[in-house]
């Protein structure tokens, strides 16, 4: 307890900044579930793609784990540039998903189970795929933003990574939950999740609405990726798994099909995870998060805000 | 069953005609071959494999083989791949299991077999206390290691020191005997698990507890991005790990900057320092210098080559070789002569500890016995 | 296409109705046949002989890893196949965490029969180790109470949440066994389990390295658990399970007491995964924190759904490809002489069917879940209407 006391401000910010990462994973998954009823289970393995998208884009300019620091400048500039492309890479790779397993079950009206066999065959493809392309080693992530930190006021202290990761994921987070409310496409969105066969008979193209939302939770991954890389400072074939589990569950946490709840879940469990972990210790970490879940569950089972993204408060 | 099944040409007294001998026997090579923790094993596979293409160049009427068993270093596999290796009749030794994880699950299914092994790197001290024969190995454990690590720690004059590891069989034994030397300095320890990717809750505890110092037990694949995490969180202390992050993968998945300064501690001299033509060779053959381990596994292949060349077929009568087997290793220089417990000669062992200086490793010294 | 389609469909449907129309005699002989055949699978020289009339071009056995232990490996996998598919295919009940009775099972059989388990070296709750065979009783009866116990807060929860809940259950089981400290032995795990009893005429023990005494048993524990459920499903416990999956609400409302019969079914599947756990232990003696693995649950539900949920047959054959394929895909790598490694753009990848099994497994998955979506060997009841619903109207699709 008194390391909770003591390391309270390090234990919420670091609860904040993961709880950024899993939110925007969980973003992926809670609008593919919205949408279509479907639990995503490639999404995790998009994510992983999205991190060696970013290594690949940082070391198309020569930088890999033992180069030096760049300049704060550069360094920015290359995290944009590695954003963009690990966002454009995992959307293509969310999109190409549903076209080759997705769609074609969906044509032949298969049963939800079908879908659920299909998302773990999608699964082991990507990250088999990745497994044998990269010979199963591990790549370590060049250094990117200075490690001092910036802003100490009391006892908080924030790190440049820290910084640009809660920013981040605050501005893919509101554009998101703008596009969503505001625009036409978002319009789709909501009107597909709430009733396909009536949108569809209201002009709403259902397909093509399916594939930007693919498309959007594949941008969100891929934003989580370049930032995960960069914490983690380390990538592996496998690592979507874990951190994918824990983003479902965080979408589960705040309301499953809610995207503000997702974003919610996701920041929740970061820190829950961060402050069990003081009080109980470092290897149960991934457990209290379970544990808060299924506590939760229990006694509130459609979530923190509630299924909804059909309505109009999503 | 056993080996005699297969060795039914075997006629004469041993080595007396070539035309008696049993041939295409196999050396089994048992480890993490691919995976993350590769780096520590390969090096070992690769010496393996020169010694075995030296010996059949001299015996091409008769050769031998490698059998690889790649166990990607986890407990749960070895055993599987260690019932194939004694159902294997042509398997008659085997080099490794590379790791002490591996071993204590595959160790059980070859006493059984009486299929003799010789471990180029499992270095938990408990594995010879198990009562099997057939476990040999070749290079100093963990009561050498642990203490030397701690004395070089000692040597920093840290005020306090953070103990992790991965609680695999050789890290949480390495930690075990690091801690218990250290006595009072060490002001917290904490655990990790294998595969482990997200260390900041371990690395918010390391930075708050004002360690100067930290040991590491376990292998490159936690270890790397634990170093690289606790760089980044400002930890400007020193990092100290055991022949588990003694590989190249540690310096180039955690990358120059923040590996600078690791210290890894081995049981092992530095396998450039080897002796004869065993750095030559290799660098002839691989293109490149011998990594860690691979001194020490080129000499236990050419052991059990050498008791495949004077007639020995049958794994009993390899067992019996290596119980009275005394003479220097060609290339590590060190002396092979067991106890009965299966341990090399305590006062052989020379614990080195490893710098990680401009992206390589180097050495730094060898570690006074306290 | 079609005309292949018809042809096979017809070809499938006279089979059909000559085995309906066989006397029963006819039909046990045929039976029997057919279960002599796979006890003799595993010996060598029969199953060498069973490659297809190409020559030796595609063998069906396994090259990379002995041919026993393959088969008992699906047999393992097919008993909890078996035991999943009342959950799921029977009840409906999407249980995303069932691996977690198969290593209460395990770790059951491990603790109490090793002697290297800490119950007697650190603990010392109990003088000596138990053998095998006393502790299977146990490990069952301890896998239908965590059953029991795991259905009781959570089989309120529906559909989907139901899964994720036994995913977060499954996953906290690994997390507490993987610490060392405690009596799992985290990673490191409990060696030298027990083995089943038996010894040859010579005195050798019968359950040693050798897998076939293994498979055979296995097969027994099969064909027994095979009548068991045949007839546990045509009971009035069968039909309540099948009028829950097909509607719980109008169950419900007819009168069914949906509650305990789901938690009939969720014991039940644990038992039967337990009893697949205590077998496997003895056959490996090694547990360690990673039989927990998550992605061991998902390959069982997978398997269940590949073959064919509601459909006994289907199950086994799910639980039979899901091991099967990936090692023979092994296989055929050497047969073919296919190249492991090759290499691209000075980077040299491996490429052998070995790395890149469950890649191909995977796409398996998909393609059969694309072109056959009620499995393989489908539920009669299942497969009708899933054609019903192909048919159904979709606007815009």
């Amino acid at each position: 307890m008194n390391e909770l006391i003591n390391g309270f401000p390090v234990l919420t910010v670091t609860g904040l900044t993961q709880g950024a990462i899993y939110a925007l994973i969980a973003l992926g998954y809670t609008l593919v579930y919205g949408v279509l009823r479907l639990i995503n289970f490639a999404h995790s393995d998009v994510f992983m793609i999205g991190t060696f998208g970013a290594i690949w884009t940082w070391s198309a300019f020569g930088l890999d784990a033992s180069s030096a620091r760049p300049s704060l400048g550069e360094a920015l500039g290359l995290i944009v540039l590695a954003i963009v492309v690990a966002a454009l890479l995992c959307g293509f790779f969310a999109m190409l998903v549903e076209i080759t397993a997705y769609r074609p079950l969906r044509a032949r009206n298969a049963p939800p189970l079908a879908f659920l066999i299909t998302a773990i065959g999608a699964s082991f493809v990507l990250s088999e795929g990745m497994g044998a392309f990269t010979n199963r080693r591990q790549f370590g992530v060049p250094a990117m933003l200075p490690t001092e930190p910036v802003v100490t006021l009391g006892g908080w202290s924030l790190t440049p990574l820290q910084i640009s990761t809660l920013a981040v994921a605050v501005i893919a987070m509101v554009s998101l939950d703008w596009f969503v409310q505001r625009t036409r496409f978002g319009r789709g969105i909501r009107a597909v999740a709430q009733d396909a066969n009536t949108a569809a008979l209201m002009g709403v193209n259902k397909n093509r609405v399916i594939l930007l939302v693919f498309l959007i939770g594949g941008l969100m991954a891929g934003v989580a990726a370049v930032m995960s890389d960069m914490k983690a400072a380390s990538t592996r074939f496998n690592v979507g798994f874990l951190i994918g589990l824990k983003a479902f569950a965080a979408a589960v946490l705040g309301g499953i099909g809610n995207l503000r709840g997702a974003a919610l879940g996701g920041i929740l469990l970061g820190l829950v995870e961060n402050y069990g972990s003081a009080v109980f210790g470092t290897n149960f970490r991934d457990f209290i998060g379970f544990l808060v879940l299924i506590l939760l569950l229990m006694f509130r089972p459609t979530g923190l805000l509630g299924e909804s993204l059909g309505r109009a408060r999503a | 069953m056993g080996g005699a099944a297969a060795c039914k040409q075997d006629e004469g007294g041993s080595g007396s005609s070539d035309a008696s001998k049993v041939c295409d026997l196999k050396i089994g090579f048992f480890g993490a071959l691919s995976g993350a923790d590769a780096g520590l094993v390969t090096p070992g596979k690769q010496a393996a494999d020169m010694a075995v293409k030296q010996y059949n160049a001299e015996h091409a009427d008769c050769k031998v083989s490698i059998q690889a068993y790649d166990s990607q270093g986890k407990p749960e596999l070895a055993g599987g791949l260690a019932t194939s290796a004694v159902n294997d009749a042509k398997v008659v030794g085997i080099v490794g299991p590379a790791f002490s994880g591996e071993t204590e699950t595959a160790a059980p299914t070859f006493q059984q077999a009486g299929l003799p092994v010789i471990t180029q790197s499992a270095t938990r001290p408990s594995l010879s206390e198990q009562g099997w024969q057939i476990f040999h190995r070749g290079v100093g454990n963990d009561f050498s290691q642990g203490p030397a690590a701690a004395s070089y720690i000692k040597g920093l004059n840290p005020a306090k020191v953070f103990v992790v590891d991965d609680q695999s069989a050789y890290g949480a034994g390495l930690a075990d005997e690091v801690k218990k030397a250290l006595g009072p300095l060490v002001s917290a320890s904490d655990k990790a698990t294998d595969n482990q990717q997200d260390f900041s809750a371990i690395v918010t505890k390391v930075t708050a507890s004002g360690a100067s110092a930290l040991f590491y037990g376990g292998y490159t694949e936690e270890a790397s991005p634990f170093l690289k995490q606790l760089r980044a969180a400002g930890y400007k202390g020193a990092f100290v790990g055991g022949d588990g992050i003694y590989d190249a993968n540690m310096l180039s998945v955690t990358g120059k900057a923040d590996v600078e300064g690791a210290v890894a501690t081995c049981p092992c001299a530095p396998a450039t320092a080897a002796k004869g033509t065993f750095v030559q060779d290799f660098q002839a053959e691989y293109n490149a210098a011998p990594g860690v381990y691979a001194d020490v596994a080129y000499d236990l292949t050419k052991i059990f080559l050498e008791a495949i060349g004077e007639g020995k077929s049958t794994r009993a009568d390899i067992q019996a070789f290596l119980t009275s087997y005394n003479k220097p290793g060609a290339a590590s220089g060190v002396t092979y002569k067991w106890t009965d417990k299966g341990e090399l000669d305590p006062s052989q062992v020379r614990v080195w500890a490893y710098v990680a200086k401009d992206g390589a490793w180097a050495p730094d010294k060898e570690i006074p016995k306290a | 296409m079609t005309d292949l389609r018809t042809r096979w469909r017809d070809f499938r449907h006279g089979v059909s109705q000559r085995w309906d129309r066989m006397p029963k005699a006819s039909r046990i002989g045929v039976i029997v046949v057919f279960v002599v055949f796979l006890y003799a699978l595993p010996n060598k020289g029969f199953y060498e002989y069973l490659g297809l009339p190409l020559g030796e071009y595609i063998p069906l056995y396994t090259t990379r890893n002995d041919m026993a232990t393959v088969l008992f490996q699906c047999g393992y996998y097919i008993l909890l196949a078996l035991g999943l598919n009342i959950v799921v295919g029977y009840a409906g009940l999407l249980d995303l965490g069932f691996f977690g009775f198969f290593a209460v099972g395990a770790y059951t059989v491990a603790t109490l029969t090793s002697p290297r388990s800490k119950v007697f070296t650190e603990y010392n709750w109990l003088e000596s180790p138990w053998p095998w065979l006393v502790a299977l009783p146990l490990a069952i009866a301890l896998s239908l109470l965590a059953g029991v116990i795991l259905g009781f807060p959570v089989l309120r929860l529906r559909g989907d949440y139901l899964a994720i809940v036994t995913l977060g259950f499954a996953e906290m089981i690994r997390i507490v066994a993987q610490q060392n400290d405690w009596i799992f032995n985290g990673d490191r795990g409990i060696p030298n389990i027990g083995r089943p009893p038996g010894t040859n005429s010579d005195g050798s023990p019968i359950f040693q390295f050798d897998a076939k005494p293994y498979y055979w048993l296995i097969l027994t524990v099969i064909i027994g658990m095979v009548f068991l459920i045949r007839n546990l499903v045509r009971s009035r416990v069968g039909r309540a399970w099948i009028a829950i999956r097909e509607d719980e609400d109008a169950a419900e409302l007819m009168g069914v007491p949906t509650y305990k019969f789901k938690i009939w079914a969720f014991a039940m599947g644990a038992g039967i995964g337990g009893f697949s756990g205590a077998l496997w232990a003895g056959q490996i003696g090694f547990v360690n924190a990673s039989t927990f693995k998550l992605e061991q649950s998902i390959l069982v539900l997978a398997a269940v759904l590949l073959g064919g949920a509601g459909n006994i047959y289907g199950a086994i054959l799910g639980g039979f490809l899901v091991i099967y394929v990936p090692e023979w895909l092994r296989s055929v790598g050497d047969v073919f002489g296919l190249p492991e490694q090759v290499r691209i753009a000075g980077e040299l990848y491996d490429i052998s069917a070995t790395n890149l099994r469950y890649l191909f497994f995977g796409i398996i998955l998909i393609v059969v879940m694309i072109f056959r979506p009620q499995g393989l060997l489908p539920n009669r009841r299942r497969a009708a209407e899933l054609k019903d619903r192909e048919k159904e109207a979709m606007v815009g699709a």
